[in-house]
């Protein structure tokens, strides 16, 4: 009888403690800077973009909601054609951001992405692709890989060596 | 008082109160969104009173389904008998000196006769749905009904022999020196404790009891059906808090204000008890219920009726 009497009175005094509610879209949510939001393509240092197109984003998505064809220019650098998300698909479970070899796909912290129509919450690669290097800055995939992408020759890579003269392999 | 004046108090309880029981939607979820440490609707209207608009539009426009299974006539009949019942109780409720719609020599029976009759409401309305977990929360409605019904009576006794009427505009006048809450202390728990179950709000909502019987007894009622359990709720509370006031804590008597708005004021601090009660007690368990009622409470009203008796007998000497 007693702790009922005292559950009821301090439930009483919560009249006056402070709300937890976040009253949001006039009072923002704060987000953490790895919250998994909304995805976007990023950019390396140099300003060229850094999805090489290895289909491991849209292989590793538990819903296949990424669709992307490769190709290459001039140069053999690798860059996809078309790249698509299906934002009304998308489960934000970062995966594709963890299968990424380049840091190229990024999910941010931002969820405000409501739409009337269905259709428009299908992104292409100018809605993904953004002038920034995302959560990875300094990091170019062609200045550590192996090949001629017309970024760096072969072997001048930092941690690089020059390629070994096959020749001077013969016994 | 002239028939028109009647009629003109009839219409003025009615609006009154309809409009109490709406606004208590809004009342008790704010309040309890506030004890629970959050804010509650207010984005529709002023301070979201509007929600209570919303909410009856969304309760009309909703599909007002019979199931094929039910006993039509007794599911139709059942909802409007809880809200009827307790209207008609508020019938002997003197608000103000003079504002009251019949002051009958049996006030007091009245009212406890018309909240019996609103356990049909359950009963039927459990049976009539045709389903199990409806059926079983008219069961429990109906056994705890009877139970705290026999003490709710025998709590208001010592009030009687007190006062020695029945009549309700007595028992408040006999409340001008000292409210019965303090010679009544007992009664008044009791009388309280009984009304929550008579009106089976929570803690004690073992007739619905979502968490176990889906929803009780009107698990199968959708739409305004629905509605008028849920106003018949609310004006049980009202009623309830409205007969602790005019029984135990003086009805209209305070000084200064207008007798009216002291029975408003006493009448609103009941009400908001009984949701800081749902805010904060867990629902007890279906026999640990009964036990209480009939091992516990009863024995303790039947004593305080013999000592109050005694007490009354003796100082008349
Ligand atoms: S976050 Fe998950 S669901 Fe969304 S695109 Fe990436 S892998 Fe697919
Ligand atoms: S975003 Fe990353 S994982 Fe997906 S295709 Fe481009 S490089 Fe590969």
């Amino acid at each position: 009888m007693i702790s009922h009497v005292r559950t009821i009175w301090l439930t009483f005094l919560h009249l006056f403690t402070k709300k937890v509610t976040i009253e949001y879209p006039e009072e923002k949510v704060k987000l953490h800077p790895r919250w998994r939001g909304r995805i976007v393509l990023t950019k390396d240092p140099d300003g060229g973009e850094r999805c090489v197109g290895c289909y491991l984003c849209a292989a590793a998505c538990p819903v296949d909601c990424i669709a992307l064809q490769a190709t290459e220019d001039e140069n053999g650098r690798r860059y996809p054609e078309f790249f698509r998300i299906n934002f009304s698909r998308c489960i934000f479970c970062g995966f594709c951001e963890e299968a990424c070899p380049t840091y190229a796909i990024q999910l941010i912290p931002d969820f405000e992405m409501g739409e009337y129509n269905r259709q428009n919450l299908v992104f292409e690669k100018e809605d993904l692709l953004i002038n920034s290097e995302g959560k990875y800055p300094g990091y170019n995939f062609y200045k550590v890989a192996g090949i001629n992408a017309g970024v760096k020759g072969k072997g001048e890579g930092e941690q690089e060596e020059a390629p070994v003269d096959i020749h001077s392999l013969l016994p | 008082m002239t028939v028109m004046q009647h009629i003109w108090i009839v219409l003025g309880v009615l609006f009154v109160l309809l409009n109490i029981a709406a606004g208590l939607i809004w009342v008790e979820r704010r309040m309890l969104a506030l004890w629970q440490d959050r804010l509650g609707p207010n984005r529709a209207g002023p301070f979201g009173i509007l929600i209570v608009l919303a909410d009856t539009l969304k309760l009309f426009f909703k599909e007002d389904w019979i199931p094929p299974f039910a006993d039509k006539w007794i599911f139709i009949t059942a909802p409007a008998i809880v809200v009827g019942t307790v209207l008609l109780s508020f019938v002997i409720i003197p608000f103000a000196p003079n504002i009251v719609v019949a002051d009958l020599n049996i006030g007091l029976l009245f009212f406890l006769a018309m909240s019996s009759l609103a356990v049909y409401s359950i009963v039927l309305g459990g049976w009539a749905s045709n389903n199990k977990y409806a059926l079983l929360g008219g069961m429990r409605g109906a056994s705890q009904m009877i139970a705290y019904e026999v003490f709710m009576g025998l709590s208001l006794m010592g009030v009687v022999m007190l006062t020695g009427s029945f009549k309700l505009s007595d028992i408040v006048a006999a409340q001008k020196d000292m409210w019965f809450c303090i010679k009544q202390p007992v009664g008044l728990v009791v009388f309280f404790i009984a009304g929550i179950a008579e009106t089976h709000r929570l803690p004690f909502d073992i007739p619905e009891s979502e968490s176990e019987l889906v929803a009780g007894y009107h698990s199968e009622y959708s739409g305004m059906k629905f509605g008028m359990f849920f106003i018949g709720e609310y004006l049980g509370i009202t009623l309830i808090s409205a007969m602790t006031t005019t029984i135990f804590f003086g009805g209209w008597l305070g000084p200064f204000l207008p007798p009216w708005l002291w029975f408003f004021i006493k009448t609103f601090a009941f009400i908001m008890f009984f949701i800081l009660l749902r805010a904060s007690l867990p629902r007890p368990r279906y026999d640990q219920l009964m036990e209480y009622g009939w091992k516990l409470l009863l024995p303790l009203v039947l004593l305080n009726l013999l000592i109050t008796g005694a007490i009354a007998l003796w100082i008349r000497g």
